[in-house]
């Protein structure tokens, strides 16, 4: 007999998923809070009742039971007329194979609305789309669960009260920038964990790489859905190498590039290399270009330097020259084609700009360091481990900083101890 | 983003508040608590008892020792703090004036990004 443990958690994840998007379809994603919790308790059902009678048809017998659920819902909602009621129950049988394309498409693009704040994008996205448990995000972000629980009630509720929040489906790849924003800040986050946290039970990278090879499945014509989920996997691939044991982190010149993945980086090169060709250049996909570049280097020096610059300046471009981290990265390029002094007077520069942009005095250290100017060098490590608020960073920063002062680095626990003087 | 958003109370200033303000400021704190917890922004706050009420701990010739009081001798000590997830340093900012204390000359509020935390949870 087939059981719940049988379905595996991916399966009914994307059942709850499927069975999601067909109540929204039916009853207008500005219900997305009563269509919500019925998904939630006919699954709870089935919890109970499969494991004695197996469906046929999982789907088709989750969306019955929501559709029940939330017709008795909407029955017991004062604020819901009689014809609301009707309208639900009357509502046509399910097909097997109905507009599979776009429907995770449908529950992402509400979830990452742009009228939601990006939290609650995130967490309705981490719940609605990947399936997660509200305890589960709050594990992931360090949260209390009641926190998490808020966010995604208020961003289910902000949901209904937009009305008719999206155009109808058919327009699917118009819309799917929120969604790769959301995405790429998911990932990121999980990259920004700080050093000694607790083991995690939800990894919000692979949930992040999930929820973005949903995506290309619904829109496989888009050079930035592909460009973000190589983007993705062509960092993934690194993160062996990023962190030591003791929780530091590893710069690109000093990571052990035996540690990467080549089996995420082939997949991460295969996408670029299909999508970019002709593609029109965006942000993610550029992005992807220059980890493909970075990937494919045996080490620093061996890299590609003035393709990664050439592909900073049109990231610069794409993007309107708004965003002053993206000049840091050009400068760090920079640096390898045309000599540290020209890089060092561009830093100079940008900080007049931005003052307080995170990761300036970091690169300003270690362009000060390769050129032999160990005391500005110092004094640089110094206000870098001051501005960043990232404890592995910071560890690795302080690293350096012995290191340059001559200090014999040991491995854990050193970090905590402050320099000695020279 | 955690921010900690610490109260830096005198207990002169609050001597010379009236009742009404003082209403107003308990009020005050209750609401920003309702808002912040609605806005899913809440994770914590705490008030402090008052400074001569502190024990110290600190090392004396590598043995640790205990005395009585203030860390530090000064007119303005931490009363308590409020512990949010914000966006962004700009929404803690606008939280933080949101806070009572914020409209009492003498008070003052103090933001600090937190780098690490264990709520204790999971």
């Amino acid at each position: 007999m087939i059981t719940a443990e049988h379905l595996g958690e991916g399966r009914w994840r994307e059942l709850a998923r499927q069975a999601l998007a067909r109540l929204l379809r039916s009853y207008g994603s500005a219900r997305f809070d009563l269509c919500e919790d019925a998904v939630q308790e006919a699954l709870m059902q089935a919890h109970q009742q499969w494991p004695a009678q197996f469906p046929d048809d999982p789907l088709g017998w989750l969306v019955a039971t929501a559709r029940r659920r939330y017709a008795d819902r909407a029955r017991s909602d004062a604020r819901r007329r009689d014809r609301e009621t009707r309208a639900a129950l009357l509502q046509a049988p399910v097909t097997p194979e109905a507009v599979q394309r776009d429907d995770s498409l449908l529950v992402l693009r509400l979830c990452c609305h742009p009228e939601l704040p990006r939290s609650g994008q995130v967490a309705l996205t981490l719940r609605a789309v990947a399936g997660l448990s509200t305890a589960q995000i709050a594990n992931a972000y360090q949260l209390p669960e009641r926190t998490i629980a808020q966010r995604i009630t208020r961003a289910r509720r902000r949901l209904g009260e937009l009305g008719r929040p999206l155009p109808p489906p058919g327009h699917a790849g118009e819309s799917v920038t929120a969604v790769l924003d959301v995405l790429y800040v998911m990932f990121s986050e999980a990259h920004h964990t700080t050093a000694g946290a607790p083991v995690r039970d939800a990894d919000l990278a692979v949930e992040a790489m999930h929820l973005a090879r949903l995506l290309r499945r619904g829109v496989p014509e888009s050079t930035e859905v592909t460009g973000l989920l190589a983007l993705m996997l062509l960092t993934e691939a690194r993160h062996p190498a990023r962190v030591g044991p003791d929780g530091r982190l590893i710069s690109l010149d000093e990571q052990d590039r035996a540690l990467w993945n080549q089996e995420l980086i082939s997949e991460g090169i295969g996408l670029v290399d299909q999508a970019a060709p002709g593609a029109e250049p965006g942000p993610y996909l550029i992005q992807a270009c220059i980890a493909a570049l970075h990937a494919e280097a045996p080490d620093i020096a061996a890299t590609d330097w003035v393709e990664i610059l050439a592909l900073y300046r049109l990231l610069e471009i794409v993007t309107g020259h708004r965003n002053p981290t993206i000049a840091l990265n050009r400068i760090v390029a920079q640096a390898m084609v045309d000599g540290v002094d020209v890089a060092l007077a561009q830093i100079d520069a940008l900080e007049a700009d931005h003052p307080g942009l995170p990761r300036l005095h970091a690169v300003r250290a270690h362009l000060l360091e390769q050129v032999g100017r160990p005391d500005e060098a110092a004094r640089a490590y110094r206000r870098a481990i001051a501005a960043t608020v990232n404890l592995a960073e910071q560890q690795h920063l302080r690293y350096r900083l012995r290191r340059l002062a001559g200090v014999t680095v040991g491995p854990v626990g050193a970090a905590s101890r402050p320099p000695r003087p020279r | 983003m955690k921010y900690l958003i610490i109260m830096q109370i005198d207990p002169a200033v609050l001597e010379q508040l009236t009742e009404e303000q003082q209403r107003q400021i308990g009020e005050g704190h209750g609401a920003f608590i309702a808002a912040t917890k609605e806005s899913g922004e809440f994770i914590a706050t705490q008030a402090l008892a008052d400074p001569s009420q502190s024990k110290v701990v600190r090392s004396s010739g590598g043995q640790p020792e205990v005395t009585d009081g203030p860390f530090v001798e000064s007119k303005e000590f931490m009363g308590g703090f409020y512990l949010l997830d914000v966006e962004d340093e700009a929404r803690a900012l606008e939280l933080a004036q949101q806070i009572p204390d914020a409209a009492i000359p003498g008070l003052a509020l103090e933001l600090r990004p937190v780098m690490f935390a264990d709520l204790g949870e999971g």
